[in-house]
């Protein structure tokens, strides 16, 4: 029974799970990293709370492809996103950029946190 | 203590002051709701069409590019043959182009070039050309991520409304209609 208990606990534990992005190979390592990062923090638009690397949709197939086909083409992190969100917008990214149209989604939290410690602090003097 | 005119009003201000933010946010949020995440603005909006050069569906050495666009105002709509939503607006989209003089084009987005002819006949026919898009690329310079979508572009190739999902006689009363008068004066 023991014995079945731990080749069980070993079948499970060690595995290798394959991810669409095995397929895709690189001259450099940086290349690599720099294609796994990018595909991370690319949001797959048809499963949206899926990235890039792990969504199987066609549509983030073709994207897969297009990043790698300009990362291997020497493109930079900032071409890449800039080329994405040109066309599908900042959605495409999980960390919008921080510009003017994205302040008060970014600021907004800290402001109304300042706001209300202010109120408090006016509060507790008045004590 | 009694407190002065101005104080009053301050007194006032105060208590009213975390009302009207409630208020306010709760407009935002409530709002927030019947957004629908799956139906993104489009980034293209007020931008030129992006080139492209695809063959046509019918015929191979046919070609549809971006020049086709220019000097009207038109329809874009990319379709296939394995989008089931496609179908629904097929009625409309028909009607639109007999009798509404807008002209429309479409992409055949990732699909079998036999398929897509087939389901042509059995559907109906609206467009003018038809670019035969297998690879998506032409669509990803769209910023297409899900059938089917229907562009309004003007007459000096610049996109002017996205619409995403099946159209409907609401959308294209609405919001088309009245653009492509707008478009059309201009």
């Amino acid at each position: 029974m023991e014995r079945f208990v731990i080749v069980f606990l070993l079948i499970i534990f060690c595995n290798s799970y394959a991810s669409p992005t095995d397929m895709y190979t690189f001259q450099t390592i940086t290349q690599q990293q720099q294609f796994q990062g990018l595909v991370q923090q690319l949001r797959c638009l048809v499963c949206q709370n899926e990235n890039l690397a792990d969504s199987n949709a066609t549509l983030a197939n073709d994207l897969r492809k297009q990043v790698y086909n300009m990362v291997i083409q020497g493109k930079s992190n900032q071409d890449i996103i800039s080329y994405l969100t040109d066309r599908y917008g900042q959605f495409i990214l999980f960390k919008p950029r921080v510009e003017p149209s994205t302040y008060v989604l970014w600021f907004a939290p800290f402001l109304l946190i300042a706001i209300g410690f202010l109120v408090l602090i006016k509060k507790i003097r008045k004590q | 203590m009694s407190l002065g005119m101005n104080g009053y009003i301050m007194k006032i201000f105060k208590t009213l002051l975390p009302l009207c933010i409630f208020i306010i946010l709760a407009i935002f949020l409530w709002r927030g709701l019947y957004l629908d995440p799956q139906r993104l603005p489009s980034a293209l909006i007020n931008k030129p069409v992006p080139q492209f050069s695809l063959s046509t569906l019918a015929n191979a050495q046919q070609s549809f590019s971006q020049n086709d666009l220019f000097g009207h105002v038109s329809l874009v709509n990319v379709w296939a043959s394995w989008c089931n939503s496609c179908r629904d607006d097929q009625p409309i989209l028909m009607d639109i182009a007999q009798n509404s003089h807008v002209p429309i084009y479409g992409f055949d987005y990732k699909d079998d070039r036999a398929k897509a002819l087939q389901w042509l006949d059995s559907y109906g026919n609206p467009y003018q050309k038809i670019g035969f898009d297998g690879e998506g690329v032409v669509a990803i310079d769209w910023g297409v991520y899900g059938t089917p979508e229907i562009f309004l572009v003007d007459k000096n190739g610049i996109i002017r409304y996205k619409q995403i999902g099946p159209m409907t006689v609401e959308i294209w009363r609405d919001k088309f209609l009245p653009l492509i008068q707008k478009l059309r004066a201009s």
